[in-house]
């Protein structure tokens, strides 16, 4: 058991803004925080189970054969969470529609499949489809929450402004899904760039004095010798 | 009529990429070169016009009569992937020419949301056989035109000037939302 394989999904290797993986429905269901969250968590709950039953055959399935069990593996447990969806919250599951059967296809749970979960034992299968899957849940979470409140105003459903304000429909809206996530990943690309340059400035540093001293040894040297 | 309709709301109206997100992966992935875009249109256009008239059948035929809706998903994920096989046989051995240019886009389709998703809303729209055929090949003249177009925008970025912390994703979603916006434009029109 080895705790890095869940919190790698939350940032390191999030999902979404690290591996740009199942952007369809990151894109999609993302127009307010609870729809996100919805999808991130019916995500989550399908990518645990499938690791779990992918790691627990990996020994079993042939490897020529492998991505065609894995298909039909996902879509079982796909399928269970719709029907599940369907008869708890039956308002989301009109909500998020077609992007429920959808999640078959989300490379995520493919990618893990393939480059987890068949090579790797089942409580460590099961901590990276947990982390994955939350760090999926997280991205979804906070894009949803953004373009609510930018879009409508509002928060999980609960008015922030009051009546007066006008908000950007253009948020909610298609366009608005490409542009929050593209400003979203320039952030992140800011804050890693700034984040290497310090630790480039710091070793750079450390070299230039190192460098210095260097010199002024070769001079005296240099002078000696002369 | 009722064709004319969903032929225009599948390619403009409602693009599958650009309005209803499905295949973005591909959207993003395949579209830093014109060429290799157009491949993937040609293998995707393929695939989703055969795929939905399959599905029409295994639904009407099989699911149905058998009251196994509930294996919908299932079985059409199923039904892509094997078609995707066999349409991979068959180019390869009737145009070897036509298969090394499809290449590796072919079996890249199986996870392409889009093909999935235009079979599963062709039943939940209640289409007829005609219908469902005219619907998925909209579908993919719709995606075609869409990467195609983006590929192209791609192309001529390379050679901007980009600020570093836009560099490579962020660019390519920030014109996305600018075509999205221009797709906007059609949604009168129905």
């Amino acid at each position: 058991m080895n705790i890095k394989y869940l919190t790698n999904g939350f940032f390191k290797e999030n999902p979404i803004f690290k591996l740009v993986l199942g952007m369809c429905p990151a894109l999609a269901v993302t127009t307010a925080a609870l729809n996100g969250l919805g999808m991130g968590l019916s995500t989550t709950a399908v990518l645990i189970c499938s690791n779990v039953v992918i790691s627990l055959l990996r020994k079993v399935i042939p490897d020529e054969i492998r991505i065609p069990a894995f298909i039909v593996v996902i879509a079982s447990f796909v399928t269970i969470v719709g029907m599940v969806m369907e008869a708890y919250t039956p308002a989301l599951f009109a909500t998020l529609g077609i992007y429920i059967p959808l999640i078959v296809v989300n490379c995520i749970i493919m990618g893990r499949a393939e480059a987890f979960a068949f090579n790797n034992g089942v409580l460590d299968s099961f901590l990276d489809g947990l982390g994955m899957g939350l760090g999926f849940t997280l991205a979804l979470t906070v894009v949803g929450a953004i373009r609510e409140i930018l879009g409508s105003g509002s928060i999980f459903g609960i008015s922030l402004f009051g009546a007066s304000f006008e908000p950007a429909l253009i948020f909610i809206m298609p366009p608005g899904a490409f542009l929050t996530f593209g400003l979203i990943m320039a952030l992140l690309n800011k804050f890693e760039k700034n984040r290497q340059n310090k630790a480039k400035l710091k070793s750079a540093s450390e070299k230039d004095s190192k460098a210095n001293a260097d010199a002024a040894v070769q001079e005296q040297t240099g002078g000696e010798a002369a | 009529m009722k064709i004319f309709t969903i032929l225009v709301a599948g390619i403009f109206v409602n693009n599958y990429l650009l309005s209803r997100f499905l295949g973005i992966c591909s959207f993003l992935g395949v579209s830093k070169k014109l060429d290799t875009s157009i491949g993937m249109s040609a293998a995707v256009v393929f695939v989703m016009t055969l795929a939905s008239a399959i599905t029409y059948v295994v639904q009407y035929a099989i699911l149905n009569p058998l009251g196994l809706q509930y294996l919908q998903t299932i079985a059409f994920i199923v039904v892509i992937a094997s078609l995707v096989q066999l349409v991979e046989m068959f180019i390869k051995k009737t145009s070897p020419s036509l298969y090394m240019a499809l290449g590796v886009y072919l079996p890249l389709i199986t996870t392409n949301c889009a093909v999935l998703g235009v079979t599963i809303l062709n039943i939940q729209s209640g289409y007829t056989f005609i219908e469902s055929v005219v619907s998925g090949a909209a579908g993919a003249l719709g995606y075609s035109l869409a990467i195609i177009l983006f590929a192209a925008i791609r192309e001529r970025q390379e050679l901007n000037d980009t600020p570093d912390v836009l560099e490579g994703f962020p660019t390519a979603l920030i014109s996305a939302s600018l075509m999205a916006i221009a797709f906007l434009g059609f949604s009168g029109m129905i």
